[in-house]
């Protein structure tokens, strides 16, 4: 299917131009320009986006579906045309295929608890791999342990792919056991930044009827998306990691599937008729979004996405694989430096240690370098990255990541390996 | 080292000798060198209960009680933690539960570090203060 985005004119890319739409480049951080390396944690806000949100709040603020006044049509109208977008940057069949949640975490919550009480019985088992963040963990460790089902974890190479077999990037059908019932797993890992081969994956689940869902979270500012060609029940992203604003997320899910999956909270905007003996239930997508929404936020994600959709995704993915190999280049120079996840198909996102060496009897703590890092003006992250079992794959209690955007640039990274050069010497 | 200071004048020692520093990297590396000189804690206080939680790195803290003044030994994998703690110990080693309770601490805003106290801080100094503010509590509970 073509959306209109595939065939709108793309304004060539241009860090520049694409720089000076992000206000909070200007800032200075200890008196220094701010370098930011946390794409990964949240994303920054170009100021379409923010002027959308605050928009919104000026001129037609009021609660959706529920008012006859004038006001009331325009947030409703605004919401949904922000759904639409959503649909059409995804591909999916149907607008009301696109449930609004305040994040992923949300959005797998709400999976889990309602896939749980619609398929899990005892015995029966859920498979996620072993590159996994906690909000794909946790979630069904608290259904399997509520059903009496089986959590089962595919195993991560050293290279940081999922260890399937012999045969790298093809699905063995020894991963799945004849009680597997669902499959949940990540599109790109948010340590490592391995882009993981999901459409062969869920190919595989599907021809033994297992549910499948898809955590883009860290693949929605990265990758172009058809969830109908990657053939997934299910698929989750937040707003904030692709310039939209905190607090959005979305769940994408199969039509037949979201009918027949029972709702997961209750409240307004989700019934149809309530009685006190029974209460019948709203239509998609308004079955699994109780309460008002976050209207503002939907908006400024519609804004985030039309955003993305005027850019060659391509050519934005072509200049952070350019910011990762100069990065990965440049940082192996260093002595003793070893990168965590080094699989061939990578996203923008570099995690790395700083072993003892020939040179050094002393390696450096990622949070020694972090501190020193942001005393030079640059942000990273360090620390588990809320994916403390992946740590521990890789023995190691913690990694400092930098993760591009497309604004990001070579003078940048050259900035970064010379800050944690200096910081390096400082610390051994 | 300082036991004949009161944790005011320890303090004061503090502010007074980072005041020296103009810039970042001479405040790091002076606070890196101060968890260098931390003296060892014995090697069977690092248990897991002497583990400060609150940290990304790991920071253990042992607590004493002799003659009634309050005894701290510490170490943490980070240096930069270990330079916090080093400071840590150095104002409030060896005192009494109450002069630890009692003095007001300025000295961590007034270094050039007030960013440790911030509560997004994983270092836990906040959790190292508190930490070695309930052991005072206790040894003042047991007088």
């Amino acid at each position: 299917m073509t959306t209109k985005a595939d065939t709108a004119i793309k304004k060539t890319y241009d860090v520049e131009e694409i720089r000076a739409q992000f206000p909070i480049l200007k800032e200075l951080v200890h008196g220094k320009p701010l370098v930011y390396f946390d794409n990964a944690a949240t994303s920054q806000k170009p100021r379409r986006v923010i002027k959308a949100e605050s928009t919104y709040y000026a001129t037609i603020n009021a609660n959706v579906h529920r008012g006859v006044h004038t006001l009331s049509t325009l947030a409703t109208e605004a919401q949904e045309a922000a759904r639409e977008t959503v649909r059409s940057h995804i591909n999916a069949k149907h607008a009301h295929e696109v449930i609004f949640t305040s994040g992923t975490t949300a959005s797998i919550n709400l999976a889990a608890q309602s896939l749980g009480q619609l398929l899990l019985k005892k015995g029966d088992e859920v498979l996620i791999s072993g590159m996994e963040h906690h909000a794909n963990i946790v979630p069904w460790q608290l259904v399997c342990e509520r059903y009496g089902a089986v959590l089962k974890v595919i195993p991560i190479s050293d290279s940081g792919e999922w260890d399937l077999g012999e045969t790298p990037g093809q699905a063995r059908s020894d991963v799945f056991t004849e009680k597997t019932r669902i499959l949940a797993i990540s599109h790109v890992s948010n340590t490592l930044g391995t882009i993981n081969p999901v459409k062969e994956l869920v190919a595989e689940a599907k021809k033994r009827g297992i549910i499948t869902l898809v955590d883009g979270a860290q693949a929605i500012a990265h990758l172009p998306l058809d969830v109908q060609d990657l053939g997934c029940d299910l698929y989750t992203f937040s707003g904030h990691k692709c310039y939209a604003p905190t607090g959005i997320g979305v769940l994408y899910g199969r039509e037949e599937l979201l009918e027949r999956m029972p709702p997961w909270q209750g409240g307004g905007e989700m019934i149809d008729v309530v009685t006190f003996e029974k209460t019948t239930y709203a239509k998609l997508p308004f079955k699994f979004e109780a309460g008002t929404p976050h209207i503002a936020g939907i908006i400024g994600l519609g804004e985030a996405i039309r955003w993305m959709q005027d850019y060659d995704l391509g050519a934005m993915a072509a200049h952070e694989y350019t910011l990762l190999e100069h990065a990965t280049k440049e940082l192996l120079n260093i002595d003793g430096l070893r990168i965590i996840g080094t699989a061939q198909e990578k996203v923008g996102v570099i995690s790395f240690v700083v072993d003892p060496s020939s040179n050094s009897a002393s390696g450096v703590h990622h949070y020694d370098l972090g501190t020193l890092l942001d005393q030079q003006g640059i942000a990273v992250r360090t620390g588990h990255h809320c994916t403390q079992p992946l740590m521990e794959r890789f023995g190691v209690s913690g990694t400092t990541r930098a993760s591009f955007a497309p604004f990001n640039t070579i003078a940048e990274i050259d900035a970064m390996v010379a800050a944690t050069k200096k910081a390096v010497k400082m610390l051994r | 080292m300082t036991t004949a200071m009161t944790l005011a004048q320890a303090q004061q020692e503090v502010i007074d000798e980072f005041a020296m520093f103009s810039d970042w990297q001479d405040r790091y590396e002076h606070l890196i060198e101060l968890g260098k000189d931390l003296p060892m804690i014995a090697p069977e206080k690092k248990t897991e209960e002497n583990i400060v939680r609150g940290c990304q790195s790991r920071v253990w803290l042992n607590a004493e009680q002799k003659n009634g003044l309050v005894h701290f030994t510490a170490d943490s994998d980070a240096m930069i933690t270990k330079g916090l703690v080093a400071l840590l110990v150095r104002v409030l080693n060896d005192r009494t539960p109450e002069e630890i309770l009692n003095t007001p601490l300025t000295f961590i805003d007034t270094i050039g570090l007030r960013e440790h106290l911030s509560p997004n801080r994983s270092n836990g100094l906040v959790a190292m203060l508190d930490q070695m503010k309930r052991y005072a509590v206790a040894y003042s509970a047991k007088l």
